[in-house]
């Protein structure tokens, strides 16, 4: 077992050994179920998809994602664990990892534990499975993108709060680029590429094509290299710190 | 063997540790003293590769722990201030978790922890979580995690602070048997606690190293080295009976007992026997005699204060 093992387990299990794990399990699937079957409309709809169950994962992570994110680094900080970490023979790359598997692996139980909506589906209808295997394996991508942002800003201060609400206001400005809302403002006086570089960054333009059952690998490749380049940013930041 | 050169951190525009030079070898224990704020926190995360240096290398048998801190890191044991743990896991899941990241595994974990388990005296709270523990056993976790791969080099930041006297005392006996064939770098404001274990002892200030010798040997910069107490039953005037010695300094009143009284001796001369004879001769009217040792405490406030910018 390498390194990057130990410490998944550990930090997954940590987040069990607290109450942590459990309400964020628990408030996630209330507040899914909420939105899901009262504003999306899930029955009126006469549809069976689970569009409207998707529809509505960019604006709850955006609270519920940073909310675990936060703790990451800013604790081991506060507590001065990270010394010991940091002073024990693991790769750095390894901690990183080690510690970003765990909180994105809580996030995929929790989103994984909404299947009662996917069995719904079934039960009333005849949907298409492959769509919405791809847009829960989409949209748990897109969590892990918020969730990178999340583990570098938690890395920058030993203060969660900081990291909660810097985490926030990042992930709201990758949600909005892809709004088609800020894009009609912007049609008409700015070059189209730049419109639609803009509009490439965006987390909406990609998850929205995966939700709706267009499956492009450069979507996930998106959200792949996106998580990527923020945890050399938290490496980078971590380095940073060691030298300040 | 650990080899410091030209060590020097940077805070912004402050110098925590300037320009520090030393090696230790196996065998060492080694009490690194100073005030507070004097850089000994500092220097022992730059040793240890928390914090990396403005310049100057810092070697652990020859490796780097900038170039290669993995190598670096498996050689020490380090116990960071404040003795740090995850406060969620019980005593018995923290060690665990050390003994694997430390290389451990099946059974040989369980063998390693239970090992420092006896030796920190642990078992009573194995199974509770850290957090709920006292100050007192936080720190025996913290020495715990550091002593699990019987390091080479073993780096203790105030290892007894926040124990009871039997526990300083125990731990005191622990670092005394592990240092044989390790070095041992502790750092402590407890003066007693350097001469009871340490075979060294460097004292800081303001990043810079101003005393380096054995215990002894820095005793004997004290001004009381060699002086002889006295306590008198009644006055009486000891200076002018000693005005014609001309190994005697001054005479000096205890600053608690108006009976008792230092001879002190210049430049570190025994002074014992002369000053005994005269005391016979003369009749002193004596109720205790003997010389004292160089202070520690007293050698302490001597080369830090210079450096601190005070007297």
């Amino acid at each position: 077992m390498g390194n990057l093992l130990i410490i998944f387990k550990r930090e997954l299990l940590s987040y069990f050994a607290t109450p942590l794990a459990y309400i964020f399990i628990v408030i996630f699937l209330v507040v899914n179920g909420f939105l899901t079957f009262d504003f999306g409309g899930f029955y009126a709809r006469g549809q069976a998809d689970l569009a409207p169950f998707f529809a509505f994962h960019p604006f709850l992570y955006l609270f519920m994602v940073p909310a675990i994110a936060m703790t990451m680094w800013a604790d081991e900080r506060k507590a001065g664990t990270i010394e010991l970490l940091l002073t024990l023979p693991i790769n750095l790359r390894d901690a990183i990892l080690g510690k970003y598997l765990a909180a994105w692996s809580l996030i995929g139980i929790a989103l994984s534990l909404t299947f009662p909506i996917w069995i719904t589906a079934n039960y009333l209808g005849d949907p298409d499975n492959g769509v919405i295997f791809a847009a829960y394996v989409g949209s748990w991508f897109m969590a892990g993108a918020y969730l990178a942002i999340g583990a570098c800003l938690s890395a920058c201060t030993k203060n969660p709060v900081i990291a909660f609400i810097l985490t926030v206001t990042i992930c709201v400005i990758f949600v909005l680029l892809g709004y088609p809302f800020l894009l009609g403002m912007l049609t008409g006086w700015v070059p189209q590429i730049i419109i639609d570089a803009i509009s490439s960054m965006g987390f909406l333009t990609h998850f929205d094509s995966i939700s709706k059952g267009v499956f492009d690998v450069r979507d996930f490749l998106f959200f792949g290299v996106f998580i990527a380049a923020w945890l050399f940013a938290s490496a980078v930041v971590i380095e940073l710190k060691k030298a300040s | 063997m650990i080899e410091i050169n030209n060590l020097t951190k940077i805070f912004d525009q402050f110098t925590a540790i300037d320009d520090l030079s030393f090696t230790v070898k196996e065998g060492e224990v080694l009490g690194f003293l100073g005030p507070n704020g004097a850089g000994k926190s500092t220097t022992m995360k730059l040793i240890t590769g928390f914090l990396s240096a403005s310049h100057g290398t810092v070697s652990i048998d020859g490796f780097d722990i900038s170039n290669r801190p993995i190598e670096a890191k498996s050689l020490m044991g380090y116990l960071p201030e404040g003795a740090p743990s995850y406060g969620d896991m019980t005593t018995l899941e923290f060690l665990n978790f050390v003994a694997q990241v430390r290389g451990y595994r099946g059974e040989e974990i369980t063998r390693r922890v239970k090992h420092v388990l006896d030796e920190v005296e642990l078992n009573s709270v194995s199974q509770q979580t850290i957090e709920t523990l006292s100050k007192g056993f936080k720190r025996r976790v913290g020495l715990a995690q550091a002593i699990m791969h019987d390091p080479k080099v073993l780096i203790l930041d105030e290892p007894t602070d926040g124990l009871d006297p039997n526990q300083k005392h125990h731990v005191r006996e622990l670092i005394k048997n592990l240092a044989r064939d390790k070095i041992v770098i502790i750092s402590t404001h407890i003066l007693e606690e350097v001469t009871a274990v340490c075979s060294r002892a460097i004292i800081i200030a303001q990043g810079k190293i101003v005393a380096d010798g054995t215990p002894a040997e820095l005793e004997t910069r004290s001004k009381y080295h060699q002086a002889v107490s006295v306590r008198l039953s009644e006055n009486y005037d000891l200076a002018a009976d000693l005005v014609d010695l001309a190994e005697v300094g001054d005479v000096e009143k205890d600053s608690e007992d108006d009976m008792v009284f230092r001879i002190l001796a210049n430049e570190g001369n025994s002074i014992f026997s002369q000053v005994s004879e005269i005391a016979q001769s003369k009749h002193w009217p004596v109720t205790e005699f003997h010389v004292s040792r160089g202070q520690l405490e007293d050698v302490f406030r001597t080369v830090t204060l210079p450096a601190l910018g005070a007297e």
